[in-house]
């Protein structure tokens, strides 16, 4: 069974139809990136994939380890494994960084019927992922994401990653707003929880992440459809030879 | 943030339109007639003993009262009051004269034991642990006063207070006691002409809590109040008097909560506060009067006067609250800076859900040198309802440095409610400065699915949101009363979303 189905998806925002039938599988294991130009719909399938409101969904389905995403709440979707990395990870002034993920981490947990972190073992959970991504203790204190920097608010969403453990991550334009020392960083941590247990989507405008997180598939989107899927050699092709001749195909 | 989890799960089992203390306490009660005369100011004064000269001031009060006309310049609504249609006086019917907790009605003790209000001497409030490494937690007592409509029903430690020199007692009972404080004291920071609703509760005032802090005394532990209106149709009046003397320290907290009632109560208070040369008072309230149904029937008038007078030099008086409850609450703690040196604080979290109606804020009144005051006020409007901030920071022509940091900030949640910022700012004097920040914000989609997105409930990320935004004021409550005001903020803001 695959871990992500997502069949023949039609989706409107506010009576303009975004995406007009995509068809996606991924497996466990498999890194898959979706690259395309802006509006193409890349950035709208992964909010529907992790349930942000605003977007309806006329046809179609998304199947999640054989059950059906889209009735789901968001909330369950995230305690079932998926994970969105944002694109723009939001501040939340006066909330601590180590309350948030302590938060989310035993809502998560709650909702899978297990049981909630006693506070040492939540510490040293949180000590040893951060220290692994070179993330100053002093950072987890602060307001979620206030005064971070680019660089700081993409390591949070892999920090966030690994606490979590997640079966599906979805990385929204990682690559964006980041300079290549900070890019390294962020990859290397995702590149860290690549298992056989896990399969990841990486959406993205440039081939230059994927030089970080080397996909075993490419999809070419445009206009709210797939229209090529290859090998990670598509996404070199792809840097030379552009967009433009999808535009038409699709 | 464990308390934010616990209150998620608090919240989930009660429905949109419960109250948490909506029940009502069934016993035998003594009323005055219902309305107001001079005959009732009479009653009242009798049922307490009071000496002639209390009874006069209250009388003059009277008189003036009927001088006087309703203020309508608050940005609140509400049908007109019929002050004949109130009760002003109930107390529980005592069984026999009380001389121990032991011998209060099991009835009223259930009450506060349901309240989770100790009025046995125990050391700590239930559900708060000591953690390690915390001082011991036999030093962590905190007294109580407990008022039940127009009556003062139980003092604990009042033994152990009065070993430290501190006076802790119903004002009824400090009125017949230590008439000299009393008289020095009372109306000396709102005179019995301040206003339309202090001079009413000057003639009627039933019970409140009476605190004299010697000089030199830091009061050895909390004090606090815990003020209950259970009676139907009946107004609540209570007068708190509170004295720290040179080189004293008090911290002191108020409660209060109603029946869930169709009909609209009236709670109109007088809290005075006299901190002399180098004492300083912590004054914290948290607001809890039911607040109406989800239809806006019903619910407490909140209509309160409450003044500090940093009457000495370097003197400091402290307001925090947190008002989640009342249809309408009217209220303005204030500071007197009249000491040079003295300072002022005021911390504010206000609430408004549903149909209720706020207008709160403070008034900085520096007239002494080298004074100083600092506000931090954070609004959050949901539901259909109205919050205004309302400030005044004025420096008379003598107060040379004055000093004032104003902060307000406005939350909003969802698109029926409406926040308002109204400060006034004079200065008479040209060496003063103030500072005024504003901001008004929307509780954002985008920061909700975050959380959301990350395995918290709508609630669950309403909850985190606003207590991250209300956190600089919760800091300044003592500690026990931070993790209550975490919950009953979440709890305020049920069904506020979607």
């Amino acid at each position: 069974m695959a871990l992500l189905e997502v069949k023949d998806l039609k989706v409107r925002v506010e009576e303009r139809e975004i995406l007009h039938g995509l068809t996606l599988t991924v497996n466990e294991g498999e890194v898959h990136a979706i690259m395309g130009p802006n509006g193409s719909g890349k950035s709208t399938l992964s909010h529907v994939i992790a349930g942000k409101p605003g977007y309806e969904v006329t046809d179609g389905q998304i199947l999640f380890k054989g059950e059906d995403l889209l009735e789901m709440a968001p909330e369950e979707r995230a305690a079932k494994g998926v994970f969105l990395a944002f694109q723009y990870p939001v501040e939340i002034p006066g909330v601590a960084t180590m309350n948030f993920l302590r938060t989310a981490l035993n809502a998560q947990r709650k909702a899978r019927g297990e049981s909630e972190y006693s506070t040492p073992d939540f510490l040293k959970k949180v000590r040893e992922v951060s220290k692994s991504l070179n993330i100053p203790q002093d950072m987890l204190k602060r307001g979620v994401n206030v005064g971070f920097s680019g660089g700081e608010k993409k390591r949070n969403e892999v920090l966030q990653m690994a606490l979590f453990e997640p079966s599906l991550c979805i990385l929204d334009e990682m690559d964006s707003g980041l300079d290549i020392d900070a890019l390294r960083i962020a990859a290397d941590g995702v590149n860290a929880l690549r298992s056989p247990k896990r399969a990841m989507v990486v959406i993205t405008h440039y081939q230059r992440l994927l030089n970080y997180i080397v996909p075993d598939f490419v999809h070419v989107m445009s206009k709210g459809r797939v229209v090529k899927s290859g090998g990670k050699q598509l996404a070199l092709e792809l840097e030379e030879s552009g967009y433009a001749q999808f535009e038409d195909a699709a | 943030m464990p308390a934010v989890q616990e209150t998620v799960e608090r919240v989930k089992r009660i429905d949109v339109d419960q109250y948490r203390y909506g029940f009502e306490t069934l016993i035998d009660t003594e009323k005055a007639p219902k309305g107001l005369s001079e005959e009732i100011v009479k009653f009242i004064s009798q049922k307490k003993n009071e000496p002639d000269w209390m009874l006069q001031w209250r009388l003059e009060a009277y008189r003036r009262w009927l001088t006087m006309t309703e203020p309508t310049w608050a940005r609140v609504e509400y049908p007109k009051i019929d002050f004949q249609d109130i009760y002003y006086y109930a107390a529980p019917k005592p069984k026999k004269a009380v001389t121990s907790l032991d011998e209060i009605d099991p009835e009223i003790l259930k009450t506060y034991e349901k309240l989770g209000i100790p009025l046995r001497e125990v050391a700590m409030l239930e559900g708060v642990e000591p953690k390690v490494g915390e001082e011991d937690p036999a030093r962590r007592k905190i007294a109580v006063d407990a008022v039940f409509d127009s009556v003062s029903v139980a003092t604990t430690f009042k033994a152990e207070l009065k070993k430290a020199g501190v006076i802790f007692m119903p004002i009824s009972e400090a009125i017949r006691e230590h008439p000299e404080l009393v008289q020095k004291y009372l109306g000396s920071v709102v005179p019995t002409s301040d206003n339309f609703y202090a001079t009413l509760n000057s003639a009627v005032f039933s019970d409140g809590s009476f605190v004299y802090v010697p000089p030199g005394v830091r009061c050895p532990m909390e004090l606090s109040t815990y003020f209950r209106i259970n009676e139907r149709n009946t107004g609540q009046f209570e007068r708190t008097l509170i004295i720290a003397d040179k080189g004293s320290y008090v911290s002191y907290l108020e409660g209060c909560t109603a029946p869930q009632r169709d009909e609209n109560q009236l709670h109109a208070a007088v809290v005075e506060l006299v901190a002399l040369d180098d004492a300083e008072i912590k004054y914290s309230t948290v607001q809890n009067w039911y607040p109406g149904n989800s239809e806006g029937k019903g619910g407490i008038y909140n209509f309160v006067t409450k003044r500090g007078d940093c009457r000495g030099a370097n003197s400091k008086i402290s307001w925090t609250q947190v008002e989640t409850g009342s249809a309408i609450t009217w209220k303005y703690p204030s500071c007197i800076l009249r000491g040079d040196n003295s300072s002022g604080e005021f911390y504010s979290i206000a609430i408004s859900n549903g149909f209720q109606q706020v207008d709160s804020g403070t008034k900085m009144i520096h007239l002494g040198k080298n004074t100083s005051s600092r506000i931090i006020s954070k609004g959050i409007a949901a539901g259909k309802s109205q919050n205004t901030y309302r400030g005044l920071v004025t420096a008379h022509r003598k107060a040379t440095g004055a000093r004032n940091f104003t902060a307000c900030d406005s939350l909003l949640i969802g698109d029926k409610c409406g926040a308002h910022t109204v400060p006034y700012i004079e200065a008479k004097n040209s060496s003063a400065t103030f500072e005024h920040e504003a901001t008004t914000s929307k509780i954002s989609e985008d920061v909700l699915f975050y959380c959301i997105q990350r395995g918290l409930s709508q609630e669950e990320a309403v909850g985190l949101v606003v207590n991250g935004f209300v956190k600089d004021v919760l800091q300044q409550l003592p500690m026990e009363f931070a993790v209550e005001a975490q919950k009953l903020i979440s709890i305020s803001l049920e069904g506020s979303v979607g």
